[in-house]
């Protein structure tokens, strides 16, 4: 309690000390992009590849994902304002936390339109799998030429393509201890389902006892009313035991965290 | 009755002590991994700064293959080379003027390394040579590096200064020792373009 009492002090003080560089932090900050709500792996702020090529791209990028736990981002912008592409991809990478925490395996591949610049960005744990000059090679040899012929999608899409064959084979083993977390993950709504069952079936119970009498409902039809209202519950289970991982029905669940530290190589077109 | 006060007045004492002494160890906890996340920091900028020292032998023999005689520079290079690896700080010392002694080392080689580049430009056909595209891919990378592992070791040192310096943690803080630490300041003449003479 004094504890929080302190903070809340501490917090009051530190903010008018430090507001005149509060005010410079966050107008510093203020050129990247907000984290994407829904979660996404290809943002196209710049509007550059076409609506099916989106979805093909999300797809390839959630499956792989799905498989391996990396997440490859795309992100598309109008500008820089001035900033470097390789600090701004950084700050983008770190700001939304791409890559899982502890394993840093996201990487990044930002695309500033109007400055005819891209960059690869590599999380920690990618820096290995994709050295320096192999993202650089990505870049010009791929990337590049594609660019210039204002075929961006082709180009992302090979870039993309390169990245995953590199990877695979990085945390195939972790596979196993995913699909556990998922069962885990798995028991708590289920509990739930469960409890919130038993709740209403004791207060229909007592509902009818008073007010309906004479209806003659028993609990397998109540079990089957109420598993027809819950859908949600139903829906998750099947994805889960189909196997194609993702909890929400295929989508991309959400950055982890990853850190990155300055590995990839860029290029202008 | 009066026995009840009595009693009364040794729960408040005992529970003032117990948020006094909460108050202690939180803090000085914290202080302890602050200081410590400091001192990886630093370890970090290390180690990338280590890594840049690495590539320079392979970068200085590749272009030796085309400019044979610019002997000059080599030696200015590999010259600095030493010098900034012969800097090392214990990270328990980081003050002022060790970390500016470490960044005038590495400065010298910045700087070096940026006069051969400008060598660089005047053998075209070392500029299409593979190996020497992929070493200079290599070190952009890590001088990516070397600015992404600058800033986190300067945030942390921020977090570390701001949490040692506010009140009433100071106090803690000056009773058990911990000091402010020091930034990196951004180099001297890092944003000038060397030169190029044809």
């Amino acid at each position: 309690m004094i504890f929080l009492l302190v903070k809340l002090n501490q917090l009051i003080r530190s903010l008018f000390l430090i507001l005149p560089i509060l005010v410079c932090t966050i107008s510093f900050g203020q050129d990247l992009p907000e984290r994407p709500r829904p979660p996404k792996l290809i943002n196209d702020f710049a509007n550059i590849i076409g609506d099916r090529e989106n979805l093909i791209l999300e797809d390839k990028l959630v499956a792989y994902y799905d498989s391996t736990s990396t997440q490859i981002t795309v992100v598309t912008i109008h500008s820089l304002n001035g900033n470097d592409i390789a600090d701004y991809s950084f700050r983008l990478a770190e700001k939304w936390g791409i890559g899982e925490k502890g394993k840093d395996n996201g990487v990044l591949i930002l695309i500033a339109l109007d400055d005819r610049k891209m960059f690869i960005a590599t999380g920690y744990g990618m820096e290995g799998v994709i050295p320096d000059a192999i993202a650089k090679r990505i870049v010009e040899n791929y990337m590049k030429p594609n660019f210039s012929n204002n075929n961006y999608y082709k180009g992302i899409d090979e870039a993309t393509s390169i990245i995953i064959g590199l990877a695979s084979g990085q945390f195939t083993a972790d596979q196993i201890g995913r699909k556990n977390i998922r069962l885990s993950r798995l028991i708590f709504p289920l509990l739930v389902f469960i409890f919130f069952i038993a709740i209403s079936y004791s207060r229909f119970r007592s509902v009818r006892g008073s007010h309906m009498a004479g209806s003659n409902l028993n609990f397998l039809t109540f079990l089957f009313l109420m598993s027809a209202m819950g859908g949600r519950g139903g829906r998750g289970y099947s994805s889960f035991s189909s196997g194609s991982g993702s909890f929400g029905g295929g989508s991309f669940g959400g950055f982890g965290g990853g850190s990155f530290g300055g590995g990839g190589a860029g290029g202008s077109w | 009755m009066k026995v009840k006060k009595s009693w009364i007045i040794l729960g408040v004492i005992l529970i003032t002590v117990f948020i006094i002494y909460r108050f202690f160890t939180g803090s000085y906890n914290h202080m302890v991994d602050f200081d410590e996340t400091v001192i990886t920091s630093w370890s970090n900028v290390e180690n990338v700064y280590q890594r840049r020292a690495d590539l320079i032998p392979n970068l200085v023999n590749t272009v030796k293959g085309y400019a044979a005689h610019e002997k000059e520079t080599f030696t200015e290079v590999i010259e600095a080379r030493a010098k900034a690896t012969s800097v090392s700080i214990d990270p328990a010392n980081l003050n002022a003027a060790t970390i500016q002694q470490f960044q005038q080392a590495q400065a010298g080689l910045s700087s070096a390394l940026s006069k051969l580049m400008v060598i660089v430009e005047r053998y075209p056909d070392l500029k299409a040579n593979q190996n020497f595209l992929e070493l200079q891919a290599q070190l952009e990378g890590t001088e990516n590096r070397i600015a992404v592992e600058r800033r986190k070791f300067n945030e942390s040192v921020k977090v570390y200064n701001t949490y040692i310096r506010s009140f009433p943690k100071n106090m803690v803080a000056g009773m058990y020792g911990f000091e402010r630490k020091m930034q990196f300041q951004a180099d001297e003449g890092a944003n000038i373009v060397p030169e190029v003479n044809f």
